[in-house]
């Protein structure tokens, strides 16, 4: 026992995915339909260990559908989805999935507009999520360097004490970038990082996710074709559900079958 | 120095507000003959300390719906159900000077020809253990409540038909004369507790000071609560629930913690009241009642603690000048000022005062900027 001993809400937190074969997340044959619609459609996915994957796809693809198969919010109709080789996340709850090394941002940046930044960062922090434990829990010199980084890390240095609600819809976006940070996943899937961001703002993102990949495996949803463009090593493209093409960013735009339905719609705008 | 005061926050004030109160009311009423111009008189006594059992209602109704945003429309069953556990045990007290002169068994009971008490009432005789009744019966219920509602993510405005369903439930089960509480009378006559007698100012006092401690204790545990992490995880499951969720926190958990919490405090709040009113009958199961308490923190400012306070003893106060004039039209005057209150007041009575702080602050940095 290397925490605190005898806290067994600790115990996804000591899961360590099976990554043997270097796949740190399988996505097989999944399918969930909303009131018949087939939002997701006998998809089949695998995420490398320390890799970095862009996502893409028109409206309604279904790439939010997908991380919240993932995460636990979705459960599909379907097909199999595990962390590592062993651990079966369709059997885990959001809370567990999380405790178990998978953040998560959302495409609507969620945080906590009543509390300060600081705040939204401390409770972020990876440890003990059990109610007695914070009831007494004092924030260790440690756990304040944490935060110190992270708070460096995403620019909100002289924002540490106001109300998250408060912020600009960019810097909102940084702070949940933070929160996943502070959870020190394994994995992170992040939901359009770059909306409504500033092109500054937009390369430093670039920057960041680059840099978390090899220590962490990064997938990122994004429509901005360009910041893709930028950070891409590998590109899967949904389609109505199912992956539509995958590969290199020079494959995909050179696969006329993408250029059709995706691409071209956007060149044509 | 200073850290430590922005860490006690309002606690200090609240503590020797409390504190004063009893003290200046306790030798005005004792010290003081009737007549004098000091005299504080045993009603007013009794009167002030209804007022603060329901400050600490208030308290707690504040803990779930201002800090974590659960609309409880039933805490009058907590209350009620401390209410009873208190009630129940001064029946006992009463002893073979009830009308029938049974020793073991309530004038109730013996009406309803029963031979027995039954199996519930075991250990009724017992002070510690009806203590301890005040805080399980209302926290147990709590507790189940808590835990079917929220597991099965119940929440919002189902959540608050729920409570009131509880409530409302419980008040037609009490009302029942084969429940064994005393049906509609409910349980009244009250002679003694711990063997002094309800009806002497000292006992009168010493209720009262009790009272304020347990008001003082229960605002520090909120305060405590409210300034921890844990508070802040609840706080950010009022915010957004499934954020929580996505960052480790089982949210569910924490509602039926914080609920049951909340219950407990309840439950003392009615354990205390009992003795004070002389009666308890399932007209404090009334979802009405349970609407009033909401109310109080709205006035007061929700999610603020000494807001829930101020609010549930203005309130009160102004039930009482208000019944004595027009009773019928309390219930309007109540709506009326509800709506004033959030029309005027958003964040309630405790909001005033941080906004005219402001103001001030603002004109002093003006002044000193020119
Ligand atoms: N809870 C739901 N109930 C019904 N339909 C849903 C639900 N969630 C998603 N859908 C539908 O499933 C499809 C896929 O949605 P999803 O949000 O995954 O798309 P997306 O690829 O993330 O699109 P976008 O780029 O617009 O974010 C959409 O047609 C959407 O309307
Ligand atoms: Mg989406």
């Amino acid at each position: 026992m290397s925490r605190e001993a005898g806290s067994p809400l600790l115990e996804e937190e000591n899961i360590k995915p099976d990554t043997r074969h270097g796949v740190i997340l399988y996505v097989e044959d999944v399918s969930v339909s909303f009131d018949g619609f087939k939002a997701l459609n006998d998809l089949s996915l695998y995420i490398n260990d320390g890799e970095l994957r862009c996502l893409i796809g028109a409206n309604g693809a279904g790439k939010t559908t997908l991380m919240d198969v993932i995460t636990g919010k979705t459960r599909p109709d379907v097909g199999k989805v595990s962390f590592g080789q062993q651990v079966n996340l369709l059997e885990m709850d959001e809370a567990q999935i999380a405790r178990a090394g998978i953040g998560r941002k959302f495409q609507k940046p969620t945080v906590f507009e009543n509390l300060t930044v600081f705040e939204n960062l401390e409770l972020s922090l990876h440890g003990d999520k059990g109610i007695w434990a914070n009831l007494f829990h004092k924030l260790s010199g440690e756990q304040s360097d944490e935060i110190a980084q992270i708070l460096h890390t995403i620019g909100l240095v002289g924002e540490c004490n106001m109300q998250a609600g408060a912020l600009s819809h960019g810097q909102k976006q940084w702070l949940e970038i933070g929160m996943l940070l502070a959870a020190k996943p394994r994995l992170l899937l992040v939901d359009e990082p770059v909306a409504g961001m500033t092109a500054q703002e937009t390369e430093r993102t670039a920057e960041l996710l680059t840099s978390l990949a090899g220590d962490h495996s990064v997938v990122v949803v994004e429509h901005d074709m360009a910041f893709v463009r930028s950070i891409a090593r590998k590109v899967t493209v949904l389609h109505q559900g199912s992956v539509l093409a995958e590969g290199s960013m020079s494959e995909i735009q050179s696969n006329p079958e993408v250029v059709r339905v995706y691409l071209g719609e956007e060149t044509g705008e | 120095m200073a850290d430590l005061f922005k860490k006690l926050g309002s606690l200090p004030v609240v503590v020797g507000c409390l504190f004063i109160t009893t003290l200046y009311v306790s030798v005005c009423n004792l010290a003081f003959p009737e007549g004098s111009a000091l005299h504080v008189s045993t009603y007013t006594v009794t009167l002030f300390g209804k007022y603060l059992c329901y400050a600490l209602l208030a308290l707690a109704v504040d803990l779930v719906w201002g800090y974590c945003g659960i609309l409880s429309l039933g805490h009058g069953a907590f209350f009620a159900l401390g209410g009873y556990a208190m009630g129940m045990y001064l029946m006992r007290q009463i002893g073979d000077r009830g009308v029938y002169g049974n020793p073991e068994l309530p004038d109730f009971m013996v009406f309803l020809n029963w031979d027995a008490l039954p199996w519930y009432w075991a250990g009724s005789d017992s002070f510690i253990w009806m203590m301890v009744m005040v805080v399980a019966a209302p926290g147990l219920l709590a507790y189940i409540f808590g835990t079917m509602a929220f597991r099965s993510r119940v929440s919002g405005v189902y959540l608050s038909i729920m409570t009131q369903a509880v409530t409302y439930a419980l008040m037609l089960a009490f009302f029942r004369n084969e429940m064994g509480f005393g049906g509609n009378n409910g349980l009244t006559d009250f002679k003694d507790i711990l063997g002094f007698s309800l009806q002497s100012d000292t006992t009168r006092i010493a209720l009262f000071a009790t009272t304020a401690t347990f008001l003082a204790i229960g605002f520090a545990v909120c305060h405590f609560i409210v300034n921890s992490k844990m508070g802040r995880v609840v706080t950010a499951i009022r915010d957004s629930e499934n954020r929580v969720r996505f960052i480790g926190y089982k949210p569910e958990n924490y509602k039926v913690w914080i609920f049951v919490v909340s219950a407990m405090l309840a439950g003392i709040a009615g354990a205390l009241y009992v003795p004070q009113v002389g009666i308890i009958n399932p007209g404090e199961f009334s979802p009405l009642s349970s609407i009033e308490m909401v109310v109080w923190v709205a006035i007061g400012g929700r999610g603020s603690l000494y807001g829930a306070i101020i609010g549930a003893i203005v309130v009160s106060y102004a039930k009482t000048r208000f019944t004595a004039i027009m009773p019928e039209a309390w219930l309007y005057a109540l709506g009326g000022l509800f709506v004033l209150v959030t029309l005027l007041l958003p964040k309630g009575i405790a909001g005033f005062f941080p906004a005219i702080a402001a103001r001030f602050n603002q004109k002093k940095l003006a002044e000193v900027k020119s």
